[in-house]
This record gives C-alpha cells, structure tokens and sequence, in this order.
C-alpha cells in the first residue's frame, strides 16, 4: 500500500555527532543511520570524520575505518570487498549502491548512508531481506527438465548460452528490488526487479523444460504487472544489469504465447 | 520489538525517469477528469446556443483557459509518454542512456506540442 510518510517508530532523529580527527585537511563528513534494537529509542542520523589520506578510497573503507577506530557498535554486512557477493548493498547519496564499489570522491558534500529502503531495520545498516529471498525462492532458480538426463551435461548451443548474459551475473544484493517505488508499496506481492530478473533468467534457458509452466505462474496481475517501467531498477544495479528489461521481455512472452493459442 | 522502517521516498535521489513515471500518471488521471468538462460542453451543446453561451463564459475566463491550457498538455505529455511505454512494450529502448533521452524527449515535446498548439490557435 502507498505510505509516503515513515510510521512514528521510524522517524529519524538528529544522532551524536563525533569529533574531528587530528588532522582535519582532508576530512569528510558521514552522515550514517543509526537504530539499536536494544534501545528504546528511534533511529537517528550519527556523524563522524574520516581523515581520507589515513583511509581507502571506498565508502566501505570509511564504514570500516568508523567501526575501528571511532564507534565499534555500527553495524553492517560486508564480505567480499570488491563487488562479486552483494553484502555492502546500502543506500548511499541516495542511490542503491554496493559501498565496496562507490568511491568516496565520488560523492559531493556529506556522505549520506541509509540502509536499503523501505526495509524492516534488524540493527542500523543492516536490513531484513527475508521476504525478498523468499520471493527469488518463489522462482523456483533452479533447471525443470522432463527429458531424459544426459550422460555428462546438459548441452547448449553458443547462441542459446548468450541469452543468459545480462541474468546470470545478478548478485542477489537487493539494490534493484529495493530501489523500486513499486516495490516499496507492494512488496508482498509485487516479487520485485531482482527475482524477475532471475524469473527470466530460468524462463530464457534453453535448457529447462518447464517454461510455459513458469510463465503461467508470474500471470498475476500483481507478481508481474506491478512493474510500470520507473527504470529505477536499472539504474541502482552495480553490476549493470537491467531487471526492467528482463521484465518487458517476460510481459512480451505472455502477449505472444497468448496470441499463438488463439491462431 | 518494533523494528523500524528504513526511509524511502524521503531519502532516494529523484531521477527524471521517475519524475516522468509519476507525471504519466498524474496527467493519466487529471484527463479521466477532464471528460466532465468534455461532457459538460456537450450538455451545452444539446441545450442550444444559450447553453452553449454559458459554457464559453465560462472557459474564456482566466481560470478556464488555464485549464484547458492544462488539459492540452496533459494529452500531449500523456500521448508521447504513452509511445514511450510502446517501444517498451516492444523490449526496445531499454538502456539506461536511451531511457534518459526518451524522458527528455517527451518532456520537451509535451511543452513544445503544447506552445504550438495554442500558438496556431490564437494565429488562425
């Protein structure tokens, strides 16, 4: 449902401003959301300075830099470091990004990080992505085969492998989904850019054999059609995909699968 | 526990693409409203020239040009964003680089259309 303002719980509030550090000419500003689970209180917006010469260049490394070396109880996920696992997904200068691929010099002004949008908060940057696993699950992204299992692999042909470049690199980080206006009003049943995405990435694949069943499943008038081409979805994703696209190919096929039962 | 909600819509980057995704629809509704107007002409019309009269008092006013100045362009930005969403419809135009242009197509020709479309009829 559309909500555009936040519940009362969820109202940020001004946060504890940190000092400067010792050498402050080469300082910059990190505005970072802050809720603690144990605290009664609502989330809040704490500032600290990162000194950028005695840090590395990306977001991540200032969030790292902060958790060392100023306040030790900001929380976030990270693994990787250089954009192949989708842990860093969080809201930075207003866009979905992952932190370990947005470059700090980047960004003009105060750094602003939020955690993906329009999530249940479990602890300051981290959000609760269940549902949006529970919809990439829904997908069932894994090979349907009827035909009989072949001796050693399941055989594609060079152009039929292509069909799956822009799908198969998805990270499941969520900067898509969540990026979403759409999904932001629908998430429970809208199942968003991400697991479209890899919808069709099963949808496409030559290999598997139950496409038409795949099809009638997404024929929702909510699972699918809730997507409207905002293009938000395209924009936000690091790996340069473009779930819109994927979608537009998936409401294409239900049209012409639709039009050759009637011929 | 009462998790709180991350922010949204207070804290995204408004990028054209989606400005034009809310205009569509806001230019989408106001000319389903606009055929009471369209309705309240033709009542004028099947009363006669005395009702046609009344009506044309009331859309030569300011206000009533203003809204019909309105309503032309709605039709014009709703039209080209309309095309737009064909060529989607069709699995083109998808890149992010193209999305931006055709958004700022249609944005300047729904103004252009618009200008030119009252310009021809204050001319003829």
């Amino acid at each position: 449902m559309v909500e555009l303002a936040l519940p009362r719980n969820s109202k940020i509030t001004e946060g504890k401003k940190w000092p400067l550090p010792e050498n402050h000419n080469n300082t910059r500003e990190f505005k970072v959301y802050r809720w603690n689970p144990e605290d009664d209180k609502n989330p809040s917006m704490d500032t600290y300075y990162i000194d950028t010469e005695d840090c590395g260049p990306m977001v991540l490394d200032a969030l790292m830099k902060i958790k060392s070396d100023i306040d030790t109880s900001l929380t976030f996920r990270r693994s990787c470091r250089e954009g192949v696992c989708g842990s860093c997904a969080m809201n930075i200068d207003g866009v979905n990004r992952l932190a370990c691929t947005t470059a700090i010099e980047d960004i003009k002004g105060a750094v602003n990080i939020y955690p993906l949008p329009h999530q249940k908060v479990i602890k300051d940057l981290v959000p609760d992505l269940k549902n949006f696993f529970d919809q990439h699950r829904s997908v069932e992204p894994w090979l349907h085969t009827k035909s009989e299992e072949p001796q050693e692999e399941w055989i594609q042909s060079k152009e039929d492998r292509e069909q799956l470049d822009g799908l198969y690199e998805c990270i499941m980080c969520a900067c898509c989904s969540t990026s979403c206006p759409s999904y932001w009003w629908n998430s429970d049943k809208y199942l968003g850019p991400a697991a479209l995405l890899q919808a069709y990435r099963w949808i496409i694949d030559s290999r598997d054999d139950e496409r038409e069943a795949r099809l009638d499943k997404l024929e929702d008038p909510f699972k699918l059609y809730r997507c409207h081409t905002i293009m938000n979805c395209a924009k936000a994703c690091p790996k340069g995909l473009n779930p819109a696209k994927a979608i537009a190919s998936i409401k294409k096929m239900m049209v012409e699968r639709r039009v050759s039962k009637q011929a | 526990m009462n998790n709180p909600l991350s922010p949204h819509l207070s804290i995204y980057k408004f990028k054209l693409s989606l400005l034009m995704s809310i205009a569509h629809r806001i230019t989408g509704a106001a000319l389903y409203f606009s055929m009471l107007i369209f309705l309240f002409f033709l009542i004028s019309l099947s009363i006669g020239a005395s009702g046609y009269e009344i009506f044309s008092l009331i859309i030569n006013t300011w206000i009533g040009k203003l809204v019909m100045l309105g309503i032309t362009w709605a039709i014009f930005h709703h039209m080209l964003g309309g095309l737009r969403h064909f060529l989607w419809d069709m699995v083109k135009g998808f890149e992010v680089k193209t999305v931006d242009k055709l958004a700022t197509i249609s944005l300047l020709g729904g103004i252009a259309l618009t200008v030119i479309y009252w310009s021809l009829y204050y001319i003829l």
